[in-house]
C-alpha cells in the first residue's frame, strides 16, 4: 500500500541499483516486508491466533464442562456426544483439554516473557559494566548450566506444591534465562564501544539508563525472538514437570497433568493421550515457525534462511 | 594444549563441586525427611527418630552448612555419600544404576549427534532440496514434541505394531525380560528393550544438532576458503570436508557441551517412562521421597557427567580450532 512497501521489491535484490528519491525502508517496515514473505510467519501465527481463541471461545460453546462427570459414557472413544472420548470416570477430554491448554498458555506466555526479562536485565548489565560484575554473573550462569534446571525445578516442587501455579511460573521464569543471558551478554559487550554509548557515558548518564535507553533498544529484535522460543521452552518445561507430579498440581489442570493421566491408558485407549498431546504439540509447533521467521526477519545472516 | 585443557577441566570440576553443594543446601532445606518416620505408625519414639535423622545427616536441629561440612568429610575421607531414606548405601545404588542410565545415554547422544551432524551438513549442501525441506521440518516437529511425549507415542506405535504381526516383537517396559537365559538370547532382549528409548532420544539430540549443525555450514559454505580450496582444484566433496565440516564442527563442540544437560533431563523422562530404573528415576524419585542423601548423591551424578561431557567437548573444540591453545 505504501511507498515504502513498493519500494521494497528494489531494495531487497542485492544487485538492483538503489533507489534514491524515496525514503530508505526504516528497520522494522523491513522486518514486516520480510516476514509477509515467510509462509512459515503466517502457518505459525494463523495457528496460534486459532488455538489461543479456541482455548478461550471453545469452553462457551460445548454442552460439558471439565469437571462434570458423565456417568452413561465411561471410558468412551471419540463420539459426536464427546468429540475426544471421556476418561475413566466419565469426565469429557475435550472439554478438559480446553481448560489444560488456557492453562498452559498463560503459564507459559508469563513464564517465557519473564525469562526473557531477566535475560535482557542481567545480560546486559554483566556484558555493559564488564570486569568483577561480569566475571561472577558469568560463574553464576556456569553453575546454573551445570545441573539442568529441569533437576532444579524439580528440587523446588517441594516449595511450589503448596502454593499456587503462579509460584511454578516464577520459578520457570527464574531457571531458564541463562543461555539467553549469555547472548545478551555477548551482543552487549559489542554495543559497549560504539560511539553512541560512548557518548552518553562522557555525558554522565548513569549506568541503568544507558542500559535502558541504549543498550537494551539495540538488542530488543534478539529480545522478541528470545521471548518466542522462550514460550515455548516455558511450555515444554512446564508440561514435562506437570506430567511428572512435580508441576501443576490438581485441582489445577495443564497439558501436561493431563497427560499424565492419559499415559496409563495409553496404549488401550491412546484418546486420552493423543488428543492433548496432539494439541500441545500443534501449539508448540505453531510458536516455534513463528520465532524461526522472526529470527531470519530480524537477523538474515543467521542462516537458516538463505537464498 | 595439555594445559590448557586442563585448566577448563579444573574450572568445571569446582563448578561441579559447587553445584552438588547447592543442590544438598536446597534439599535440605526445602525436603522433609522426618515427616516419614513422625508419620510412622506406631511412630517411634523421640530418640529414636532423632537417631535415623542424625544417621542420614537430615536432623533439622543441626545447622545446614554444618551437615553440608559433615557431607563433603564423608564423601572425601570415607567416599560415601551416605545412605538413602530406605537404609541402602547411596554409593552403591549409583553404582548399580549408572549402567543402565549410560547405556542409554551414551548410545543416543553419539548416534544422535553423529546423525544429527549428518543431516544437517547434507541440508546445508542440498539447501532446499525436497531432502532438506523434510528434514527440516521433521526437525521442527521434533522440537514441538516434548521428550516424553515422543516416548510414550513411540509406545503406542510399538504397540499397533505388534498388533498388527500378532506377537510380541518389541517390548518396551522395564530393561529385560525376567527368565530369559543364554547370552545371546539375554543380548537380543536388552537390545529389543533399548530400541525405543534409544530411537526417542535420538530423535531428540538430532533434532537439535541437525538445526545447528545446518546453519552453522551455510555460514561456512559461502566462505572464501572453500572457493579459494576449490579453485585451487580440490573436489568439491573433499574442499567441502576438509575445509567445511571441520570448520563448522568448532561451534558445535561447545554447543554439545551446553545441550548435554538438557539430554540428561530428557534421558531420565525417558527413563520413567518406559520403567528403567536408571539414575534418572532414582533422582525424581528422591525427591518425592524426601530423601536429601539421594537427591544430592545423584546430582554429584549428573555433576561429573556434564563436568566430562564439558572436557572433551573443550578438548574437540582445541583440536578443531588451533587458535585456542596458546
Amino acid at each position: 500500500m505504501t511507498m515504502q512497501e513498493e519500494a521494497l521489491d528494489g531494495t531487497l535484490v542485492a544487485t538492483s541499483p538503489v533507489t534514491r528519491e524515496r525514503k530508505p525502508l526504516s528497520r522494522g517496515a523491513l522486518v514486516r516486508a520480510r516476514l509477509k514473505k515467510m509462509p512459515r510467519f503466517w502457518v505459525g501465527a494463523g495457528i496460534l491466533v486459532f488455538i489461543v481463541l479456541w482455548a478461550f471461545i471453545g469452553p462457551l460453546l460445548y454442552p460439558y464442562d471439565a469437571t462434570q462427570r458423565d456417568f452413561l459414557n465411561v471410558g468412551l472413544g471419540p463420539t459426536q456426544l464427546h468429540w475426544f472420548g471421556t476418561n475413566g470416570i466419565g469426565q469429557d477430554i475435550y472439554a478438559q483439554t480446553l481448560v489444560g491448554l488456557q492453562k498452559s498458555l498463560i503459564i507459559g506466555a508469563l513464564a517465557g516473557v519473564g525469562a526473557t526479562l531477566i535475560a535482557a536485565a542481567v545480560g546486559s548489565l554483566a556484558g555493559y559494566v564488564g570486569g568483577k560484575v561480569d566475571a561472577v554473573i558469568g560463574w553464576v550462569i556456569h553453575l546454573l548450566l551445570v545441573i539442568p534446571s529441569f533437576f532444579i525445578l524439580v528440587l523446588l516442587s517441594p516449595l511450589t506444591r503448596g502454593l499456587s501455579w503462579l509460584a511454578l511460573t516464577f520459578f520457570l521464569a527464574v531457571f531458564s534465562w541463562m543461555i539467553l543471558a549469555q547472548v545478551v551478554r555477548n551482543q552487549t559487550r559489542s554495543l559497549r564501544n560504539r560511539d553512541f554509548v560512548r557518548a552518553a557515558r562522557y555525558m554522565g548518564m548513569p549506568t541503568r539508563k544507558i542500559l535502558a535507553k541504549h543498550i537494551i533498544p539495540n538488542i530488543a529484535s534478539l529480545l522478541i525472538i528470545d521471548a518466542t522460543l522462550g514460550i515455548v521452552a516455558a511450555i515444554m518445561a512446564e508440561t514435562s514437570l506437570s506430567y511428572f507430579g512435580f508441576g501443576v498440581q490438581a485441582p489445577d489442570v495443564s497439558l501436561g497433568t493431563l497427560l499424565s493421566a492419559g499415559t496409563s491408558a495409553a496404549v488401550t485407549r491412546p484418546w486420552l493421550f493423543v488428543y492433548p498431546a496432539g494439541v500441545l504439540i500443534v501449539l508448540l509447533l505453531a510458536i516455534s515457525l513463528i520465532g524461526d521467521a522472526l529470527r531470519d526477519a530480524i537477523d538474515p545472516t543467521s542462516g537458516a534462511n538463505r537464498d | 594444549m595439555t594445559l590448557y585443557v586442563l585448566r577448563r577441566f579444573l574450572n568445571y570440576a569446582v563448578l561441579s563441586l559447587l553445584a552438588t553443594c547447592l543442590a544438598y543446601v536446597l534439599g535440605s532445606a526445602l525436603l522433609r525427611p522426618q515427616d516419614r518416620f513422625y508419620g510412622m505408625n506406631p511412630r517411634p519414639p523421640e530418640e529414636s527418630i532423632i537417631a535415623s535423622l542424625d544417621a542420614l545427616g537430615a536432623n533439622p536441629d543441626v545447622p545446614i552448612i554444618v551437615r553440608l561440612w559433615n557431607w563433603l568429610v564423608n564423601l572425601f575421607t570415607r567416599f560415601s555419600l551416605g545412605t538413602t531414606i530406605g537404609g541402602q548405601d547411596v554409593m552403591s545404588e549409583i553404582a548399580v544404576r549408572a549402567g543402565t542410565s549410560l547405556r542409554l545415554l551414551l548410545i543416543g547422544s553419539i548416534l544422535g549427534a553423529i546423525l544429527g551432524v549428518l543431516i544437517g551438513v547434507l541440508g546445508a549442501v542440498r539447501q532446499y532440496r525436497a531432502s532438506d525441506q523434510i528434514t527440516t521440518y521433521s526437525s521442527y516437529l521434533i522440537f514441538a514434541t516434548p521428550t516424553f511425549v515422543v516416548g510414550v507415542l513411540l509406545m503406542i506405535g510399538a504397540t499397533s505394531f505388534n498388533n498388527v504381526l500378532g506377537t510380541q516383537v518389541i517390548r518396551f517396559t522395564g530393561e529385560y525380560t525376567a527368565g530369559i537365559d543364554g547370552f545371546w538370547p539375554m543380548l537380543a532382549d536388552r537390545a529389543v528393550h533399548l530400541l525405543l528409548p534409544t530411537i526417542a532420544l535420538v530423535l531428540v539430540s538430532a533434532a537439535s544438532f541437525s538445526r545447528y549443525q545446518r546453519s552453522m555450514m551455510l555460514d561456512v559454505l559461502g566462505a572464501d576458503y572453500i572457493r579459494t580450496a576449490r579453485a585451487k582444484g580440490l573436489p568439491r566433496t573433499k574442499a567441502l570436508f576438509r575445509h567445511g565440516v571441520r570448520i563448522a564442527l568448532i561451534p558445535m563442540s561447545t554447543f554439545f557441551a551446553y545441550s548435554f544437560g538438557t539430554l540428561i533431563a530428557g534421558s531420565a523422562m525417558l527413563e520413567i517412562v518406559f520403567s528403567w530404573r536408571g539414575m534418572g528415576q532414582f533422582q525424581l524419585q528422591a525427591v518425592t521421597q524426601q530423601d536429601i542423601n539421594a537427591v544430592a548423591g545423584s546430582t554429584l551424578f549428573v555433576a561429573i557427567l556434564v563436568l566430562i561431557s564439558s572436557t572433551l567437548s573443550e578438548i574437540l573444540y582445541a583440536t578443531l580450532d588451533p587458535r585456542v591453545r596458546s
